[in-house]
C-alpha cells in the first residue's frame, strides 16, 4: 500500500490527503521508503531534506485537519541542484560550492513551499547544469531508472530520475539548452520548460541568464500545468520576469487538438543521426494527434544548422562571466594559502570546476575578447535573431511545433563522455527553443528497444497553454502515460 | 609652462546621485566610517543565483543630470557586463554602460569657455580593500569592505576641451554646483561623491594631433585637482623637453608627497570583455518620462548668475559664492523680494549665512536687513537674531522685541546714560577734553556695553556734545 502512494500523481495525492485517507506523514514515509531502496541504484539525490520534510509535512497535516486547501499540501518534490534553499547545501553539482548554505530561497522553490509541498531532497545534475547526461556532476553519475546502465540524461538528469523512479511526485529542473525536455525523454517522464521569462530566475545559480528556465518533472501533463501555473508570474527580485499573470499557462489547456495546425519542420523530422525507432515512434504520435482532428503541416527552420553553433558561443559566453563570481574569496572553495590573489583564484577554480566548466568558461571568454567578439559573440546574437526570425515564419503556418524531443533514447554510461561534440548533438532539437525564448514540453510517446521517448510540443511566445493543450491531447488519445520504473 | 606647449585635457568624473539605496539592490548608502560590511545583502554581495534589479531613483538622476548638461537620450539604453576579477568586485564583474549609454553629446559652459560632454552613463561602485602591511604586494593579509559595492556611480565623461588646471577645476566645481542645483548629488568630493579623474596630456602649440595621456587618479579636492593637473603637465613638459615620450598609464596623485606616480600601464591594459547584461532589459527611455524630467529641471546654475548680475547689480565675488549654490541664490533672491536692498541682503548671505550653512527663511532674512539697514538695530544685534531666528525660526521682529533691542536714539534717554559713563571714566573724560581724541574710543565701548541698545552714531554725538 505505501509503495502505491509513490505512484501517484498530484492530482490523485491531492485526492487522497484531503479526504483523509493518508496523511502528508504517510506520504514522506512512502516516498522515504522506496528512495532507501531504489537511490542507492539510481542516485537521483545528491542530499536529502529531512528537517525540512518533516516541518512541511506536520504543517500540511495540521491544514488538512483544520480544512485548508492548497494545490500541493503534502505533494513530496525534489529540488535540482542549482536552486538555493535557505539553509539547505546547495552546489551546482560542483565542488566550488561546497558547503554553501544560502541565506535565500528561489522564488520558484518558494512558491511550491507556499501551495504546500514538501521537500524530499536535493538532486543531482551535470556541473553548473553543463551537460547532457548528469555524467558532469562533480558527485556522481545518476542511472536511467530504466536501464541503470544508461543516462538519464541531462543537466536535470537527478530531478527526471527521481519522478520516473518514483521517488519524488513531482520534481523541479532548469532547462538552458533541453536540460528539462531531454532527460523527460529519456526517462519517460513529462518536463517542461517555459517561455523565458515566465518563471522568476530568482535563486537559480546562473548557467547562462539569457536562456535559462526553471520548470516541473511531473508524471502527467496535468500535474505539470499545476505546478507550472503556481511558479509562474512576476517576481520583483528578477527584472527579466514578465508581468503576465501566471495563471494564463491554463488558458483552454484541456480544448483537445481539433483544428489546430501542427507544424513539423522538416529540419528536425529528419535530423541528422535520430534512431528509427525515436522516427517511428515520432510518426505514430502524429497519427494520433491527427486522428483527434489535428492538422500537420511541413514547416521548416532554415537555420537549425546554425542553432548549435550560435548556442555554444552565446552559452559558454554568459557562464564565462556568471561562474567569475566563484573565486575563492567569499564562499565555497578557497584556496588560501596561495602566495598570492591571481595564485588564489587559479587554484581555487583549477580544484573547484571540473573539465567541463573549465571547457566552457575558456570558450565563453575567448569569444567575448577584443578582437574576437564580432565574430564569435556578435555573430552568435545575430544567428539567434535569424532562429527566432525562423520560429515567428512557422507560426504563421502553424499553432505549435511537434517533433521528437531528444534524436535518440538513452545512451549507455560513458558513451559521449570523450566526445564533448557528440555530447552537444543531444540538444540539437531543444536548444531551438531556448535561443528563440518559446516554452516547450516533453510528453512520453512510447519506447524504442523498450526505453522511453520524449514527443516535444513548442509553441509561440507566451503560448505555454498551446503546448499543455497538445500534450495533453497526445496524452489522453494515447493512453501513453508517464510509468514509475520498478528499477529493481 | 613653455608657451610653446598648448595643454589638452579630457575629464573623467565619478558622480554618487542622490538614493536611499544601491544601484541593483535594496541595500541603504552607508556612511563613510560604517563598520564593514554592514550594508550589504545577497545581491551585492555576489552570491549564487541572485539578480540585479536597476534603482529608478539612480535612473532618474542620470537622467536628469544628462538633460542638464544638454545631453541627447536615445529611446533604448541598456546595461553591459565589464569583465575583470578583482576581490573588491564580487560578482567578477561590474555592471556599466557600454556601446549604449544613457545619454551622449552634451556640454558645460565654464568660464565663457564650452566643455563638450560625450556621454553621461551609470554604473556600479566596487568595494574597498584594507590591506595589513604598507603596500599591496608586501601586505600580509588584506580585508574586503563590501559596503560600497553596488552603490550607483553616474560617469560623466568629456572631450578633450579642457586647456588648463584652473579650467579644470572650474569644470569640476561648476559640475558640482549643477549637480547640487538640480538635486542630483550632494556631490562632496571630500566623501567621495564627486570623484575627478583628468586625463593630461600637451603638445605643441598648434598641433592638431593629440598627445600621450595619463589619467590621474586619488583626487580628493578641487586644490588637488589644479595642483596633481600642474604637476603632471611639467612632468609632461621636461620628459618631451629632454626627448623622452610619455608612457600612456595611470598615475596617482600623492597629497603627501605633491606629486604624481605610476600606478598601471595601459600597455598591459585588461580586456574587459564588454556584453550585454542577460539579467537587465533593455530600458525603455519613454520621451514623454524625459519631457517631464525636463520641465521640472530648475533654473540652471549659469543664466541664473547672469540674472544676479543683471537685475540686483551684484559684484562678481558675491556671485561667486551665492552663485554657486541653489539654496543661497533662492534665499537671495527671496529676501530682495520682500523689499530688503540687494546688496546689504548679498553681504548678509556672504558674510553670516554662508559660512554657517545654516539658513533662515527668506522672509526671516528680508526682515532682518531692514531691521539693520534703517538703523533699528545694530549690525552686531543684527547678527544675534540671525542665530535665534535660524534656531527658532521665529521672525526677527519678535526677537528683536523680546530682547529689547530696539535701538535707543532718544536724546534725554542717552544723556543721561552719556553722563553716567563720564562720571565713572573721569580720566578718559579728562584725556578727551585734553585733545586726546581716542579717549573717545574707551567711553564709547563702556557706554555700549552698559546699553548694547543704544545708536551708537547718536550716542557719539551725545558724548562729544556733554565733554565740549
Amino acid at each position: 500500500m505505501t509503495d502505491d502512494l509513490t505512484r501517484l500523481t498530484v492530482k490523485e495525492a491531492h485526492r487522497l490527503l484531503r479526504l483523509g485517507s493518508v496523511s502528508a506523514a504517510d506520504m514522506v514515509t512512502a516516498h522515504v521508503e522506496r528512495i532507501e531502496r531504489l537511490d542507492p541504484h539510481v542516485k537521483a539525490y545528491l542530499r536529502f531534506t529531512p528537517e525540512l520534510w518533516e516541518k512541511q509535512a506536520a504543517e500540511a497535516d495540521r491544514l488538512i485537519h483544520e480544512g485548508e486547501s492548497r494545490p500541493l499540501l503534502g505533494i513530496p518534490i525534489a529540488i535540482k541542484d542549482v536552486l538555493c534553499v535557505r539553509g539547505v547545501e546547495t552546489t551546482a553539482g560542483s565542488q566550488i560550492l561546497k558547503g554553501f548554505r544560502p541565506p535565500y530561497t528561489a522564488t520558484a522553490v518558494q512558491r511550491l513551499f507556499d501551495a504546500g509541498a514538501l521537500m524530499l531532497g536535493v538532486t543531482n545534475c551535470d556541473e553548473f547544469a553543463m551537460g547532457s547526461s548528469t555524467e558532469n556532476s562533480s558527485y556522481f553519475p545518476t542511472r536511467n531508472p530504466w536501464d541503470l546502465e544508461r543516462v538519464p540524461g541531462g543537466s536535470s538528469g537527478g530531478s527526471a530520475a527521481a519522478v520516473a523512479a518514483g521517488e519524488a511526485m513531482i520534481a523541479l529542473g532548469t532547462d538552458t539548452g533541453g536540460s528539462i525536455r531531454q532527460p523527460a525523454a529519456l526517462c519517460g517522464v513529462v518536463g517542461m520548460k517555459p517561455t523565458y521569462g515566465r518563471v522568476s530566475r530568482y535563486g537559480l545559480i546562473a548557467f547562462a541568464s539569457s536562456l535559462d528556465q526553471v520548470g516541473p518533472f511531473a508524471r502527467s501533463v496535468d500535474d505539470a500545468a499545476v505546478v507550472l501555473s503556481l511558479m509562474s508570474g512576476f517576481d520583483p527580485l528578477d527584472a527579466t520576469s514578465s508581468e503576465r499573470p501566471g495563471m494564463e499557462v491554463l488558458n483552454n489547456y484541456g480544448a483537445g487538438v481539433k483544428g489546430m495546425r501542427l507544424g513539423v519542420p522538416r529540419e528536425y523530422y529528419d535530423v541528422k543521426g535520430i534512431e528509427p525507432g525515436v522516427k517511428a515512434a515520432i510518426d505514430a504520435a502524429l497519427a494520433v494527434l491527427r486522428m483527434q482532428g489535428a492538422e500537420t503541416v511541413d514547416v521548416s527552420l532554415p537555420h537549425t544548422d546554425y542553432g548549435l553553433a550560435a548556442y555554444y558561443i552565446i552559452a559558454p559566453a554568459e557562464c564565462s562571466s556568471n561562474l567569475a563570481r566563484f573565486d575563492g574569496v567569499r564562499y565555497g572553495l578557497s584556496e588560501v594559502d596561495a602566495p598570492n590573489i591571481t595564485e588564489q583564484y587559479l587554484e581555487t577554480r583549477r580544484k573547484g570546476f571540473g573539465g567541463e566548466v573549465l571547457r566552457r568558461v575558456m570558450l565563453g571568454t575567448y569569444a567575448l575578447s577584443s578582437g574576437y567578439y564580432d565574430a564569435y559573440y556578435l555573430k552568435a546574437q545575430k544567428v539567434r535573431t535569424l532562429i527566432k526570425r525562423d520560429f515567428d515564419e512557422a507560426f504563421k503556418k502553424c499553432d505549435a511545433i511537434v517533433s521528437a524531443t531528444s534524436p535518440t533514447v538513452a545512451f549507455p554510461l560513458g558513451a559521449k563522455t570523450q566526445d564533448p561534440l557528440s555530447m552537444y548533438l543531444c540538444d540539437v532539437l531543444t536548444l531551438g527553443g531556448n535561443l528563440a525564448g518559446l516554452p516547450g514540453i516533453s510528453v512520453p510517446c512510447g519506447t524504442s528497444d523498450g526505453l522511453p521517448v520524449g514527443l516535444q510540443v513548442l509553441a509561440p511566445q507566451w503560448g505555454e497553454n498551446v503546448a499543455l493543450r497538445v500534450a495533453r491531447a497526445y496524452e489522453e488519445a494515447s493512453q501513453v502515460t508517464a510509468q514509475v520504473a520498478d528499477v529493481v | 609652462m613653455s608657451s610653446t606647449w598648448e595643454i589638452v585635457i579630457g575629464m573623467e568624473v565619478h558622480v554618487q546621485p542622490r538614493t536611499r539605496s544601491k544601484m541593483f539592490c535594496g541595500c541603504a548608502i552607508g556612511e563613510l566610517g560604517d563598520p564593514p560590511n554592514t550594508h550589504v545583502c545577497e545581491v551585492c554581495l555576489g552570491l549564487p543565483g541572485v539578480l540585479p534589479v536597476p534603482n529608478k531613483a539612480a535612473v532618474e538622476a542620470c537622467l536628469k543630470t544628462a538633460l542638464a548638461l544638454g545631453c541627447e537620450i536615445p529611446r533604448h539604453t541598456k546595461f553591459d557586463r565589464k569583465n575583470y576579477m578583482y576581490p573588491d568586485l564580487p560578482k567578477g564583474y561590474q555592471i556599466s554602460q557600454y556601446d549604449l549609454p544613457m545619454s551622449v553629446n552634451g556640454h558645460l559652459e565654464v568660464g565663457g569657455h564650452k566643455v563638450r560632454i560625450r556621454r553621461v552613463h551609470l554604473e556600479e561602485d566596487t568595494g574597498k580593500l584594507v590591506h595589513a602591511g604598507d603596500k599591496l604586494h608586501k601586505a600580509w593579509e588584506s580585508y574586503v569592505d563590501l559596503n560600497r559595492a553596488g552603490v550607483p556611480l553616474m560617469e560623466i565623461v568629456t572631450e578633450p576641451d579642457i586647456r588648463s588646471a584652473d579650467q579644470a577645476r572650474d569644470y569640476a566645481m561648476e559640475l558640482r554646483t549643477l549637480l547640487r542645483t538640480i538635486g542630483a548629488s550632494e556631490a562632496d568630493m571630500e566623501k567621495g561623491q564627486l570623484r575627478a579623474e583628468p586625463n593630461v596630456s600637451i603638445r605643441r602649440q598648434g598641433s592638431e594631433e593629440l598627445g600621450v595621456k595619463t589619467e590621474l587618479k586619488n583626487i580628493n579636492s578641487f586644490r588637488a585637482l589644479h595642483r596633481a593637473i600642474l604637476f603632471e603637465v611639467d612632468r609632461h613638459r621636461q620628459v618631451l623637453e629632454s626627448g623622452g615620450t610619455v608612457v600612456q598609464e595611470t598615475r596617482g596623485w600623492s597629497e603627501a608627497e605633491q606629486r604624481t606616480f605610476s600606478q598601471r600601464s595601459k600597455e598591459l591594459a585588461e580586456d574587459y570583455r564588454y556584453f550585454p547584461e542577460p539579467d537587465i532589459p533593455p530600458l525603455e527611455l519613454d520621451p514623454p518620462w524625459i519631457e517631464r524630467l525636463r520641465e521640472a529641471l530648475p533654473e540652471m546654475p549659469a543664466p541664473r548668475r547672469e540674472r544676479l548680475v543683471r537685475a540686483h547689480g551684484l559684484p562678481a565675488s558675491d556671485v561667486a559664492v551665492i552663485g554657486a549654490d541653489r539654496e543661497l541664490a533662492d534665499l537671495f533672491e527671496g529676501a530682495v523680494a520682500t523689499g530688503a536692498a540687494a546688496k546689504q541682503v548679498a553681504n548678509w548671505i556672504v558674510g553670516e549665512v554662508a559660512p554657517t550653512g545654516k539658513l533662515p527663511s527668506a522672509a526671516n532674512l528680508g526682515e532682518l536687513v531692514k531691521l539693520v539697514t534703517d538703523g533699528s538695530i545694530t549690525r552686531d544685534q543684527g547678527r544675534e537674531v540671525l542665530a535665534e531666528s535660524v534656531e527658532t525660526g521665529r521672525t526677527p521682529a519678535e526677537i528683536v522685541a523680546e530682547h529689547g533691542f530696539q535701538q535707543v536714539s532718544d536724546e534725554s534717554e542717552l544723556r543721561v546714560l552719556a553722563q553716567a559713563v563720564i562720571d565713572a571714566n573721569p580720566k578718559a573724560a579728562a584725556d578727551f577734553r585734553g585733545g586726546k581724541k581716542q579717549a573717545m574710543q574707551a567711553l564709547m565701548a563702556e557706554l555700549r556695553k552698559r546699553a548694547p541698545q543704544a545708536n551708537p552714531r547718536a550716542a557719539n554725538e551725545v558724548l562729544i556734545r556733554l565733554l565740549s
